[in-house]
């Protein structure tokens, strides 16, 4: 597949402040791509721009090959879905998804048809001659996107779409938006501060930072394989290391100096020299945690340590274990199966153990991550990889 | 609103005083109003005894249609050109920043601090014969140094707008000013142009505020008296100025009476149909906005 949608070097400054720096970015057509970060990171502004209401400082847009980027808003062949959903109050559901249509000329009866069609897709038939205030948020939600997709718009942008509702129409719209992507293949541009919609909907991710893009990939490599410590913890939870190599074991793997911390084998895929610094995040759940010290080799670390706190979030228990210098954040599945020994409770003595490859190292650790920190409460909490990291300031490293 | 029928008394109690205040100055006024209308007039300008009809068939007097056709239009053609001149002023002083739009908000309440009449003389001073307007548009040849200014319907027309528009700038200003201007982004997103987003979202958006001005425009100017009786001449009387006539030269007041009775139900001919069109939109929604 072709690029359909491409952004070249675009940046937009308001005043001193870099909204958006230098982002080029790609998206296919018929893809679901995400812009994911957190507020202020620019990926709004981002989507503004494709949709016309911002002009780009510098860079171009170009969909389907054409340059748009001077093109007014009425003129592309994008249609946005709002945080607000900017409904027309004083229009009914009927008029507002025939909006478009209207401007655009089309006959009565077409514009009786297709409104009727997208009436059906959101199965809203018998609320037709509602008034947007008499809707409920989720329904206003399928009225703002049926208003957009009745356009058949070569991109659809969604500017956090689901922010305003509450959990479990949440995940109900989620899969309403994943089933619609599917039916109606076209490109998808949604932007969300949640990782949990950003990794459940889309096919490619860019995680955005302070108005650049920190990581483009798909939700599996940016959750495996973050390049950055802001990627690391911005997506799910993690425990960060700082060290320097030690000691080159074999080709793949080397063996990691930590102050504070027990030696630790990792895979080595940067082709750090020994000396070299290194950043090293490890996923809560690649952890194993026993009684007794697993039997290793020299791919796999093993550190005693002893629980500081038990956190029983109901699919997993979250473990804080205490290393020396480090808190350890340890997530573990219950298993029923498993019950091989009684329970692990606080101030206990236990091993955590993990296989090398599980250590992730990142290529930098972001000066950013203190505006992580700034992320607000409504950012977090949301999905199952963040509940523990709104309990704890868990981003940074464990000391 | 079930909860506002239990504390019904209560309530009442609160809006005793400005109920007793209407009927006091407004309702019981109107209603001696029209009473008079029925009552015959005496030579020396009293009120006679009886019951009359004549003042009634006084009003086929048949200078009044021309008189109140020129009060009807000068009348809408006030409140138009008022909503014209309001509508962008409201709509840019609603996108401009705060200290732009305060700025513009004080040059708009700033005529007020002169009183209304020395207002109206300073317009007959601009617009006399020897005056700078006319000099200026005699020097650019676009008027006739035999043209006047003054004492004419359109000069009447002018000075009302003037002296009305800062009433229809402020609720269409605090209407624009509420108006959420993310719904002329979807518009424009969905494919209309910027007019077409103006007419079709934002107009309907400020309707309330548009309403209200509308009223605050068009009664004052159904009723004008002392703008036509000062920059406006004999062709250009209105309906406010007959009756003024009645009663201070002619002296007989239930003729007058008539002519304010006529003019009243003229007032609450588009009031009555306003709230019709209201009331039948299914919203309760107030005929004046409170922060308007």
């Amino acid at each position: 597949m072709s690029e359909f949608l491409e952004f070249e070097n675009v940046s937009r400054f308001f005043g001193d402040v870099r909204a958006v720096d230098g982002v080029s970015l790609s998206v296919k057509k018929g893809e679901f791509f995400s812009l994911l970060g957190p507020s202020g990171c620019g990926k709004t502004t981002l989507l503004r721009i494709l949709a016309g209401f911002e002009h780009p400082d510098t860079g171009r847009v170009l969909l389907d090959g054409r340059d748009i980027t001077e093109l007014p808003p009425n003129k592309r062949k994008v249609n946005t879905i709002f945080q607000s959903y900017a409904l027309f109050p004083h229009l009914t559901v009927f008029e507002n998804i025939a909006f478009g249509l209207r401007v655009a000329h089309r006959s009565r009866d077409e514009i009786r048809s297709e409104v009727g069609a997208m009436l059906k897709l959101i199965q809203m038939e018998n609320q037709a001659w509602k008034k947007p205030d008499q809707l409920s948020g989720g329904q206003k939600q399928r009225v703002a996107i049926a208003r957009a997709l009745v356009n058949k718009p070569e991109v659809l942008l969604l500017d956090e779409p689901l922010a305003a509702l509450d959990l479990k129409l949440r995940q109900r719209m989620l899969i309403e938006l994943d089933i619609i992507h599917d039916e109606v293949g076209i490109t998808f541009l949604y932007v969300t501060h949640d990782q949990g919609e950003a990794m459940s909907l889309s096919d490619r991710i860019a995680v955005m930072n302070c108005g650049k893009v920190e990581q483009m990939g798909t939700p599996a490599e940016i959750y495996e394989a973050p390049r950055s410590s802001f990627v690391a913890a911005f997506i799910g939870d993690t425990n960060f290391f700082e060290g320097t190599v030690s000691e080159m074991i074999g080709q793949e793997y080397s063996r990691l100096k930590i102050d504070g911390f027990p030696d630790v084998v990792c895979f080595n895929d940067k082709q750090l020299r020994v000396g070299g610094p290194v950043f090293l995040s490890i996923r809560p759940e690649k952890f194993r945690i026993a009684r007794d010290r697993p039997p290793g080799d020299c791919v796999h670390n093993a550190v005693a340590g002893r629980v500081e706190d038990v956190i029983y979030l109901g699919h997993s228990t979250r473990y804080w274990i205490r290393v020396h210098d480090f808190r350890i954040a340890v997530h573990r599945q219950h298993s029923r199966f498993l019950l091989d020994e009684k329970a692990i409770r606080w101030k206990d003595e236990v091993w955590i153990s993990w296989h090398a490859d599980d250590g992730f190292m990142l290529e930098r650790y972001s000066e950013s991550d203190e505006s992580l920190m700034e992320t607000p409460p409504e950012a977090l909490g949301v999905s199952h990889f963040q509940t523990a990291a709104a309990e704890n300031n868990d981003h940074q490293p464990a000391k | 609103m079930k909860q506002a029928h239990k504390i019904k008394g209560h309530e009442l109690l609160v809006t005793a005083p400005s109920f007793l205040w209407l009927a006091l100055l407004f309702l019981i006024p109107t209603f001696i109003v029209f009473a008079i209308a029925f009552k015959p007039a005496t030579p020396l300008g009293g009120i006679g005894a009886g019951w009359s009809l004549d003042t009634l068939r006084s009003l086929s007097n048949p200078n009044y249609p021309a008189i109140i056709w020129r009060t009807i239009w000068l009348s809408f053609a006030t409140t138009a050109l008022c909503i014209a001149l309001a509508v962008p002023t409201g709509y840019f002083m609603a996108k401009a920043s705060r200290k732009v739009r305060q700025f513009l908000l004080l040059l708009i309440i700033i005529p007020f601090w002169t009183s209304f009449l020395i207002r109206i003389f300073a317009w007959k001073v601009l617009l006399h014969p020897d005056g700078p307007v006319k000099r200026a548009l005699v020097f650019l040849q676009l008027a006739e140094e035999s043209t006047s200014l003054l004492y004419n319907a359109g000069t009447v027309l002018l000075v009302m707008v003037y002296t009305y528009l800062p009433f229809a700038v402020l609720p269409i200003y605090a209407a624009a000013e509420k108006f959420d201007f993310r719904l002329i982004e979807a518009a424009r997103d969905l494919g209309a142009k910027s007019l077409r987003a103006f007419f079709t979202v934002f107009l309907p958006g400020i309707r309330r505020g548009l309403m209200t001005a509308i009223l605050v425009v068009f009664i004052p100017s159904l009723g004008s008296y002392v703008i036509p009786d000062i920059v406006g001449g004999p062709n250009s009387e209105m309906i406010g100025n007959k009756i003024a006539q009645r009663t201070f030269t002619d002296r007989n007041l239930p003729h007058a009476s008539a002519l304010s009775a006529f003019l009243t139900l003229a007032v609450m001919a588009p009031l009555v149909a306003m709230l019709f069109l209201q009331g039948r939109r299914g919203k309760q929604a107030p005929l004046i906005q409170e922060d308007a």
